[in-house]
């Protein structure tokens, strides 16, 4: 038995009403949760590169937008104490062995590591991996450093002749580590006037 | 003719297991099994997504027509994946963000709409249930089989990281069964998961012969 084609497309059309109607109110319903949850996700990531005693503002609140060195606009967390800037964070990327790493950096005012930390990757599991503070503790090495402690030219790893000990077997991964947050200090210290100007 | 429920549960778990006999669904199970947590992790969800959709289909099954059932069943999967993204990312966040990452991979899953088309566009709406809930659920197992065994010759451990999938409840299950730093890291790349889905296919086949069974070389067709 054949039936005109047009029933089939009838047919195919409401399924994708249907669906897409329960799609919708589903995105609908979960849309709040979901940019809650985000937000939550950012106060956390905050919360381990910042640390607590050195700010009393809304850190998710208090952000400034620049041009990075690539043109694309970073958002830039600042963390301030009695109106003034004390540290910020932001978002910087490393290439690593398997694609991008994004990592949250806390700088402060001073130029130095507040903290970093791994916000995603796809290094390969027990090599590059150890980069994520759940694996180990390297990542913790960054705190307290600045551009010139160790000195700049130090900021490499060992294998390149610097300071950090990359992994065994794995020297791509901690190479790209050490260089993004290098370029993340100098990020700071090329913008600190604009970066800790309070309006 | 009555339906044989022991026998869809059977075919699911063990007899017609969509990894190890039917070798579908091939993409996640090597992508997924690194460890034996995200295999576990990966199979539930599929097998939500197989139940979910299992059961549209039989609902659906007469007014689905022949030319644009295979479509409609993909729009349904599609459908049923983006709902668990959905509410997983907004009321299971904890466990969305270790699972997150697979969801969207059931929909290039191919076992899921190979039930679809070999049993509930056949069955009745119970059966149909049974089936995806059970086809899940012999994933499930197959994938935590795999990645167990990938996990512990790779990196010594035994569902490491399960907390995060299962809550702290569930932390007695994370063991290290080798010292730290003695895995073979191979078995946690991709060569690992072709060699143990091999191996662990052909035990599933030696276990058959033991028993007796016929072995079944039809792969997909023998489903239908």
């Amino acid at each position: 038995m054949s039936r005109p084609p047009a029933i089939h497309a009838a047919i195919l059309g409401a399924f994708c009403l249907g669906f897409g109607a329960v799609l919708a109110v589903t995105n609908h319903i979960t849309v709040d949760d979901i940019a809650a949850r985000a937000l939550e996700d950012r106060q956390n990531s905050l919360n381990r590169v910042i640390p607590a005693d050195i700010y009393d503002n809304n850190l998710l609140a208090d952000v400034i937008t620049l041009k990075d060195d690539e043109g694309q606009d970073l958002t830039v967390y600042r963390a301030m104490r009695d109106g003034k800037v004390t540290g910020m964070a932001y978002e910087i990327r490393a290439s690593g062995y398997a694609g991008t790493i994004k990592l949250m950096l806390g700088v402060g005012a001073d130029g130095k590591v507040l903290g970093v930390r791994v916000l995603a990757h796809k290094e390969t599991p027990g090599l590059g991996d150890k980069i994520d503070e759940k694996k180990g503790d390297w990542i913790t090495r960054f705190t307290g450093l600045a551009l010139d402690h160790p000195p700049i030219e130090q900021w490499k790893v060992k294998k390149d002749g610097g300071e950090f000990d990359q992994f065994t077997g794995a020297t791509i991964t901690p190479r790209g580590v050490v260089n993004a947050v290098r370029n993340g200090l100098a990020f700071y210290a090329a913008h600190q006037a604009q970066l800790t100007e309070v309006h | 003719m009555a339906t044989q429920y022991g026998t869809i549960v059977r075919d699911g778990l063990w007899d017609n297991n969509g990894v190890l006999s039917m070798l579908l669904g091939m993409c996640p199970t090597m992508a997924m099994t690194t460890s034996a947590t995200n295999g576990l992790g990966m199979g539930l969800a599929t097998a939500v997504v197989m139940a979910a959709s299992n059961l549209l289909v039989a609902v659906f099954r007469n007014q689905i027509t022949q030319e644009v059932r295979i479509p409609v069943y993909i729009l349904i999967i599609a459908a049923m994946v983006t709902l668990v993204d959905l509410s997983m990312n907004a009321w299971m966040h904890e466990l969305y963000k270790v699972l997150g990452l697979f969801i969207p991979l059931i929909v290039s899953n191919c076992l899921p709409l190979a039930r679809l088309e070999a049993f509930a566009a056949k069955e009745a709406v119970l059966p149909a249930l049974v089936d995806g809930i059970f086809m899940g659920l012999g994933f499930t197992f197959a994938l935590t089989a795999i990645g167990a065994v990938r996990e512990i010759v790779g990196q010594g451990t035994l569902f490491a990281d399960a907390s995060l999938l299962l809550g702290p409840a569930f932390q007695f299950m994370e063991l290290r069964l080798l010292p730290e730093h003695t895995g073979v890291l191979m078995m946690l790349l991709p060569p690992g998961g072709f060699l143990v889905t091999g191996l662990l296919v052909v035990a599933k086949r030696m276990i058959d012969v033991r028993a007796g069974k016929p072995i079944q070389m039809a792969g997909a067709h023998a489903a239908g």
